[in-house]
Formats: C-alpha cells, structure tokens, sequence
C-alpha cells in the first residue's frame, strides 16, 4: 500500500468517523439527561432525510430553506415521539421505556414503508456539497470538511446549552432526579420536551449530512446509522457527549482501517463494530469518557 | 351485553364469509405470487408484479375459469419468503406459485412448494443453486454460470480488460455466485482478478473497499450486486477518482439505480434479460404496447420475466388440461420453442430455460442496449 493510499483511507476514515460522531451526540444527550437509549433515534435520520427531499422537489424550496425546515419538523416529531410513546411511561419501570422505544422505530421505519413506499429515493446533492477537491492526488470530498467542523460547532454548541444555561442547568438537575427536579419549581415535562427537541434536531442534521453524503433514502436507511452512533456512543462512555464525537471518530477510523490494511476481511467490517461494543460492554463499561454508573431511582 | 353482541357479530361474519367463499372458488383458478414489495429489493418486486398484472390482462383467462392472483409481500426477506409460500399453499390453496424474484429467497420458498407439489416459476431468480434437485421448481430468466461467462468474454473481447476488481455482496446468495463464474471464466479467458472485497446488503459507506480496489489500478470494476449498492458504489467511486468502467449483472439494473446513481452509473453496463429494443416475439410487441399504455413508461427487464413467469405457468397449465401440480410440472418441464415476452424459452434441465440474453449500459440516463448473445 502506497503512502497516497494509506493517507486517502484515513481521510475516508475521519469522514465517516465524523458522521457517526454526529449523530451520536444527539443519542448520547437524550440518553445523559433521561436515561433512555432512545433506539428510535436513528430513524429520526430517515424522517429528516424524507422531509428535506420532499421540501426540495414538492416544494421546490433551494437547500438552504428545505434543510433548516426539514430539522425544525423532526425536532417537533421528537416532542411528538416523547409525548407519544414515552411520557406515558414516565414512572414505568426503565425496560417499558427501552420497549416503547424498540416500537418507535418500527412504528416510523413502517409508516415511511407504507406511505413512501420500499425503492430508494436519491437525494438531491446541491452543487456545494458535491464538490470534490483534488489534492496531490488525494480525492477529498468537501463534506468531508464541512462534516467534522459541524460536528465541532454541534458539540460547542451543546456543551454551552448544558454548561451555562438555566434550561441547561434543569437539563442536569432532571439527569439526576425527576422528583427533587420537580419540587425545586422546575416543569420536567418541559425540560424532557427541550431535550427531545435539542436532540431530535441533531439527529435530522445528522441525517442530512448522512443523505448529502450518502444520496439514497430509503424507510431503512436509519437503521445501520443508528446501530453505530449507539455504539459510539457507548466507546465514548454513554451520556457523555464529549465521548461521543472521540468514540465516533475511533469507531469510523477503526472500520475503514481494517479494511485498508487488509483487504480481505473487507466482509468483517461491521464484525468488527460488534465485536468493539462487546468488549466496551465487557471491560470497561462505562466508556473512554464516562463516569461511574450511578443508577438513578 | 354489547360485548356479547360485538363477539356474536363477528362470529356471523365469519361464518358468512366462509359460506361464501368456496362459491366464490370454484370459478376461478388462484395462482400465487410472492414478491418483494417491500425491503432491500423492493423496486424488483414491484417490477415483476406490473408486468405480472399486464399479462394477466393479456391472458385473464385458463380452463375456461378466470384466474386469480393472490400476491404477498416477502418484505425482500428470507424468512418472509419462506412463509408467504407456506401461507399461499395451506391459506390460499393456489394451483401454482409465482416468485421470488431473488435467488436467495427463492431458495427459502422453494424447499415448501416442492413438499406440496406446487410448482413454481421464478421470474428473475438466476442462481443455479434454486432449482437444484427440485421437481417443481422452474424459472423464466437464464441462470447465472452462463451469465458470469458472459460477461467475462464482454470483459475481456469488447472492454479489452486485463485486469478486474471484483466486489462482491457477501450476504446475497446471487452476487457470490455471480461473482464466482465470473472470475472462473475471466481467468480462463487470460485475465486477471486483481482485487476481491466485500460489502454488505445495507452499507453505505464503500470508501475504504475502492481505496483498497484503486491501489490495485484494474481494467474495470465487476460489481455484481443489486441496484441500491451498485448505484452508492459507482457514486462514490467516481468521487474518488475511479473512471474505470464498471461491469454489473441483471441485478442492477432498476430505475432506482439511475435516480440515486445519477452521472456516476453512466456507461456502467449490465448483461441482462431484456430489452424492449432487442424484442423479438409477438407477445413482447403485444406486451410492451399494453405496458406503455397502463403504466405510462418504458417496459423493463423484470416486469418482462414477471410477464414471462406468468406466461409459462398458465400455458403450462393449459397444456396438463388440468390443475393438477404434477401434471402442470410435466408440462413446464416440456415447455419447447415457447414464444416469451423476454424471447423464445425452451426449459432446459432441472427447469432452467436456454435463451438468450442481451447486453445493455447506461446511456443518457437510460438503459440502452448493446446487443445480443445467444446461448
């Protein structure tokens, strides 16, 4: 393998790690704050995705108006998700949660089957984002700049919600006890409800990013996304956000690096993902980044 | 009370409907069909099953009964697959079985049709392994050892490659086979294999399969995979500079795959079962008339095979006189000379036909054909 080859591959590796970094801080917040693996998250990916298709070609809105509009619907579709299939379940024990959750995303997955229909739509790539730059003979996608510092941007912007806010000071004191949370005069269903907004928004960014680089969607095509962006999340030590973009950054690196160095195990790159949350699950549960699990309750 | 009543009423009901519906069986004949309408390989299904309902329109008719097409969707899954012939054979009580309409659900459905004695015609499954040691089992599309030789002599004769990467999806019986016959012939024929990586049904992301093929610097790419991978695949290849022709089976050829793949699948090129340019029969100027009209597009290869499928079985069953599944099997197994929408069939061994089969690329934005190789 030649030294070009090498440096394209990690470029191809910090693309990807950079996406599954995306969306796995959304995951991981939703997750610090309520202590719910909210498993319908990615296919919040596929919602964004649809609805910013269907702003451009229905509504023939340019990229700029269609993508804003696209995040701000699924962020009120993760308040509608949360009032739907999770606030009922509020004092329920967590596994009641985990399977209303597990339902969720079916229940998207499908309804996008039966309303949109199984063959994939691709999406439209506007000019900007297409762009590929050539740089002594490396092939670099400008996603792939654009991707790491909105993931950056994303994550500053998250740490200065949680860190130094009032919302954001509700948001922590909720992360710790619903109950103490409620007699300080805070509206916790409020707080959840920004959570899910926060977070669901993330994960339409997310999803449009992912479509802009990947320009087929499909009912499914959250499905995978999702199962990486927990296991990063899980890399990094689950709520931590911070872990999240580093866990996402090592899993996308890890997975095109196997196959780069060695090319015939290319049918064991999701093996390998697999195996890394099992020995993360084994090990070191708790993460590069997490604290000590504290059980709430 | 009003619960009793509810529970009453319903009980009515049924007993209505199952008062009816024998009536209602006896004039007419159930054929069967299990397709992906849904799913990884959703645009084959949904195909198959216009080109199934344009034939059935041109042929509503057998014994003097009207037929009946029952279809269930296999999601473009195994398991489902191998259930909806379970529930078309015990539920439905059909004569005959359309689908699936690939290779590797094919094979889950067809161990239970076999059992039964039902038999079944696969429009588009190619995998020789299908109809292996089946009675029952038959299809309507040529089978994939002649159809990886094809392609390796394009390759090698009208491509002039040297050197090939082959992709492969690990996880569709079709591809890995494919793939197989491809290689074996392509060495034959003096090429090289350069490179062989893996992908996966489902993966998005094939940057570090192509770095790894670019390295290699080969001919053309032979990618015989379905639609939803082809078209990712080509688009990230040219973005990584990959200009290499890329070569693919009839799997790949959908219309997804030009909406998703855009510029990047351009001049990409396919052996293939069809093409309404390439159309030879009386039935396929007949058939590709009637589409045109119903569905307002172009006819296309896997609504053809469906077409073809439907027509096999049912002039099969004309032929037995009867509905009797072993006499109907007999009579596909004779089927000679017939005249298909796809071209003229003659069912071969082990229910696999001999035809021919035509070459088509990418052109402007639409499939175009080549040209034809006969067996």
């Amino acid at each position: 393998m030649t030294a070009t080859i090498l440096l394209q591959q990690l470029i191809n590796g910090i693309s990807l790690g950079s996406l599954y970094g995306l969306v796995a801080i959304g995951y991981t917040m939703v997750y610090g704050i309520l202590r719910l693996i909210n498993f319908a998250h990615g296919d919040l990916l596929m919602v964004a995705s649809y609805a910013a298709i269907y702003g451009v070609a229905l509504f023939s809105l340019p990229w700029f108006v269609s993508f804003p509009l696209a995040i701000a619907f699924t962020g009120c579709m993760g308040i509608v998700l949360d009032r739907g299939a999770y606030k009922p379940l509020r004092d329920a024990p967590r596994i009641s949660l985990l399977i209303s959750a597990i339902g969720a995303s079916f229940l998207l997955e499908n309804m996008a089957l039966v309303v949109i229909g199984g063959i994939p739509k691709g999406f439209p790539r506007p000019a900007m984002f297409a762009k590929v730059i050539d740089v002594l003979g490396l092939r670099i996608q400008v996603l792939t700049i654009y991707i790491p510092i909105l993931t950056l941007i994303f994550l500053a912007g998250l740490l200065y919600i949680i860190y130094r806010t009032r919302v954001g000071k509700a948001m922590r004191a909720a992360s710790v006890d619903f109950e103490t949370t409620r007699l300080m005069g805070i509206n916790v269903d409020r707080i959840i409800a920004i959570t899910f907004l926060i977070g669901s928004s993330l994960a339409a960014a997310g999803g449009i990013m992912w479509a802009l680089k990947y320009p087929q969607v499909n009912p499914f095509m959250g499905v995978i996304p999702g199962l990486k962006a927990f296991i990063a999340a899980v890399l990094g030590g689950i709520g931590n956000i911070v872990g999240a973009v580093i866990g996402g950054f090592l899993l996308g690196l890890g997975e095109i690096m196997i196959v780069a160095l060695i090319p015939e195990l290319s049918q064991y790159r999701d093996a390998f993902s697999f195996v890394i949350l099992i020995l993360v699950l084994l090990f070191r549960p708790t993460g590069i980044m997490g604290e000590p699990i504290t059980d709430k309750t | 009370m009003r619960r009793t009543s509810f529970i009453a009423l319903i009980a009515v009901m049924f007993l209505v409907a199952g008062a009816l519906s024998p009536a209602v069986a006896a004039d007419t004949i159930k054929i069967g069909l299990y397709l992906p309408m849904t799913g990884a390989v959703a645009a084959y299904g949904q195909m198959e099953w216009d080109g199934i309902q344009i034939a059935n329109a041109m042929m509503p008719e057998v014994l003097g009964k009207k037929i009946e097409l029952v279809l269930v969707d296999t999601k473009s899954d195994k398991i489902e697959a191998a259930n909806a012939v379970s529930r078309l054979i015990e539920k439905e009580k059909v004569v005959g079985i359309l689908g699936e309409a690939i290779s590797g659900n094919s094979m889950a459905g067809n161990p239970i049709s076999e059992a039964a004695k039902v038999p079944t015609v696969s429009p588009t499954a190619t995998n020789p392994l299908v109809n292996q040691g089946k009675n029952y089992a038959f299809r309507a599309c040529f089978i994939d050892p002649f159809q990886g030789q094809v392609a390796a002599q394009f390759a090698r004769d009208k491509l002039k490659a040297g050197s090939a990467a082959v992709i492969i999806d690990i996880a569709q019986d079709y591809c890995v086979g494919l793939a197989n016959f491809f290689v074996k012939e392509f060495v034959k024929l003096g090429g090289k294999v350069v490179s062989t990586t893996y992908i996966q049904t489902g993966d998005q992301d094939f940057s570090a399969q192509l770095s790894a093929v670019q390295a290699t610097k080969p001919d053309i790419i032979y990618a015989p995979n379905y639609y939803t991978e082809d078209a990712l695949m080509a688009k990230q290849a040219r973005d990584l500079g990959i200009n290499v022709p890329i070569l693919t089976g009839d799997g790949a050829q959908a219309d997804a795959l030009i909406e998703v793949g855009g510029k990047a699948v351009e001049n990409m090129y396919f052996t293939g079962h069809f093409h309404k340019d390439a159309a030879s029969t009386e039935r396929s100027k007949e058939y590709i008339k009637r589409f045109k009209e119903q569905k307002g597009k172009e006819a296309d290869a896997f609504g053809a095979l469906g077409a073809d499928a439907y027509f096999l079985l049912v002039e099969s069953i004309k032929a037995a006189g009867t509905t009797d599944g072993t006499k109907v099997r007999d009579a596909l197994a004779a089927v000679k000379d017939f005249q298909g929408v796809s071209g003229v069939i003659t069912m071969g061994e082990s229910g696999n036909p001999v035809k021919s089969m035509v070459i088509n690329k990418v052109e402007n934005g639409k499939f175009a054909f080549v040209t034809v190789i006969n067996p």
